[in-house]
């Protein structure tokens, strides 16, 4: 491609889709590190705009006071704490990218009772167990403990797919939790500010679980069997 | 002293001078801080530094029965619709000062109390003459709780049920849906009534107006600085009905200084709101963001 027609970009572009270039792998490295980025920032948004929509389901059933958000944030704490153990040691084996989308996917597929059976559960719950202490914090237990737990494995399995060399691991864990934190804010403030003024409580989940099915797509699309 | 200094100076006092009077007792409860002020006779219950967001209740010391606030004066309005109620359940008990009334004026009635917060309920009692009896019991527990508990054991129903439970500054938002009102209305026997004490210039006033209409259908809606909605289970009287209820109660008003007349000019049906706008239920209530004019 010496013709004087043909620029840089051009050549880049060329090179970019010749799976044996260098160009080729060099785009596939940043696409993939991306997509890790994009899933970590999407679960910490995920959790957040599930626990602050969790308070608004128990609230009509335990009420919204201190107990109520306290039980709900306990049960985050834990199993996010849990979720952080198990995901590090499933990183041990085989990790990929298609399997960090796997647990994202998971998450999302396990909070589907909240919506389903949300409401009749709650009820049971609420009629058996009426301190709004432990009825909430059994409520919550039995709603979120598990997606919420498979979103806590998110973040140490996405280190070990960052991480090649020990030099850099705390550069790019530090970027990771930047990542993943900053999701959370985002999903903290955007749910309570603006989504719960828009939307119904079951569309917000609806649609937080759209996105996570259309961020784990995303991430089986890019191929890193040509890396390195 | 020319007289606008004179003005500025008085202004300058009014600024100055501790709006809310002497604090008498403070305490700290799992939902807020408890405040007892007292000023020129005057005591009153408050949750904010120097009643900053307003009065929860007041009492005048020398005559404890008056009302010193209008809105309780109108919330009493709900006899003319339901004139001999047997039993009345309270949501909030603030200072006591319905309860008290509604004690006094009806002494055959059994009234329930659900009030959230423990303190409250010792701050009334010491401080507001509140004194709970065999006829007037006090429940601390959320008052959608008390009454989803209460539909599940089916087994009391009420004549009125009074909600004040709504703060300007917070609105309780699982107290303010389709759903709750449907349970409220559960929980009436036929031709029961509720009233709620709320807000007539809050931003909200259109969504809790079609919230209320969505459950009750037409209410009465008795405005001045507060709103106070008088609902029914049943048909809603007519004024005329209204008007000849209120006639058994033209002494009975006095201790707590006003007579009957004074309310009736402001019972209304008129829907003055948008009715396209949203029902708040379970699955939206926004309530304090649409209060915050969002």
């Amino acid at each position: 491609m010496g013709g004087k027609k043909f620029d840089a970009p051009y050549a880049f572009a060329l090179a970019a889709v010749n799976p044996r270039s260098g160009a080729f792998r060099y785009t596939l490295l940043i696409m993939y590190t991306l997509v890790l980025y994009l899933l970590a920032g999407w679960s910490g948004f995920f959790v957040m705009g599930i626990e602050l929509l969790g308070g608004r389901l128990l609230a009509p059933y335990f009420g919204s006071s201190i107990y109520v958000w306290g039980a709900i944030i306990t049960v985050f704490m834990l199993a996010l704490s849990l979720g952080y153990l198990a995901g590090g040691r499933y990183s041990m084996h085989r990790p990929s990218l298609r399997r960090l989308a796997l647990i994202v996917l998971l998450a999302a597929v396990t909070a589907l009772p909240v919506l389903l059976t949300g409401d009749a559960l709650l009820d049971k719950l609420a009629a058996r167990v009426p301190d709004p202490r432990f009825g909430s914090l059994s409520a919550a237990l039995a709603l979120f403990f598990v997606p919420t737990l498979i979103s806590g494995m998110v973040s140490p399995y996405a280190v070990r797919l960052l991480v090649v060399e020990s030099h850099h691991a705390g550069e790019r864990a530090g970027r990771l939790y930047f990542i993943s934190t900053f999701g959370s804010a985002a999903g903290t403030l955007l749910t309570s500010f603006y989504f719960v003024l828009w939307f119904e409580l079951n569309q917000i989940l609806w649609g937080m679980l759209a996105v996570s099915g259309l961020v784990a797509l995303s991430a089986c699309l890019v191929r890193p069997r040509a890396l390195p | 002293m020319s007289r606008a200094a004179l003005a500025t100076l008085a202004l300058l006092h009014a600024v100055a001078a501790p709006a809310a009077g002497t604090l008498i007792h403070s305490e700290h409860s799992q939902y807020r801080e408890v405040l007892v002020y007292e000023d020129a006779g005057t005591r009153c219950l408050c949750f904010t530094h120097e009643c900053a967001i307003g009065r929860q209740s007041c009492i005048e010391l020398a005559y404890p029965d008056h009302m010193v606030f209008e809105y309780t004066r109108l919330m009493l309005g709900a006899l003319f619709l339901v004139p001999d109620p047997h039993q009345i359940l309270v949501i909030g008990l603030g200072g006591g000062t319905l309860p008290r009334a509604l004690q006094q004026l009806l002494p055959d009635a059994h009234i329930d109390v659900v009030e959230i917060d423990p303190a409250v309920v010792r701050v009334a009692t010491q401080y507001f003459g509140f004194k709970s009896s065999l006829k007037l019991s006090v429940s601390t527990e959320d008052g959608r709780a008390y009454v989803r508990r209460l539909l599940r054991e089916g087994t009391r129903q009420y004549d009125l049920i009074m909600l004040d439970a709504y703060e300007r500054e917070y609105i309780p938002e699982h107290l303010l849906t389709r759903e709750f009102l449907r349970q409220v209305a559960a929980l009436l026997r036929p031709g029961g009534v509720v009233a709620a004490n709320t807000w007539s210039s809050s931003r909200l006033y259109p969504n809790e107006s079609v919230t209320y209409h969505a459950v009750f259908g037409d209410f009465y809606n008795l405005k001045s600085g507060n709103r106070i909605i008088l609902a029914t289970s049943g048909a809603l009287p007519s004024l005329d009905q209204i008007r000849r209820n209120s006639e058994r109660f033209s002494e009975a008003f006095t201790p707590y200084g006003f007579t009957p007349q004074l309310l009736l000019p402001l019972f209304s049906t008129q829907m003055d709101w948008d009715p396209a706008a949203r029902v708040l239920t379970d699955q939206y209530s926004p309530a304090n963001l649409l209060n915050a004019g969002h």
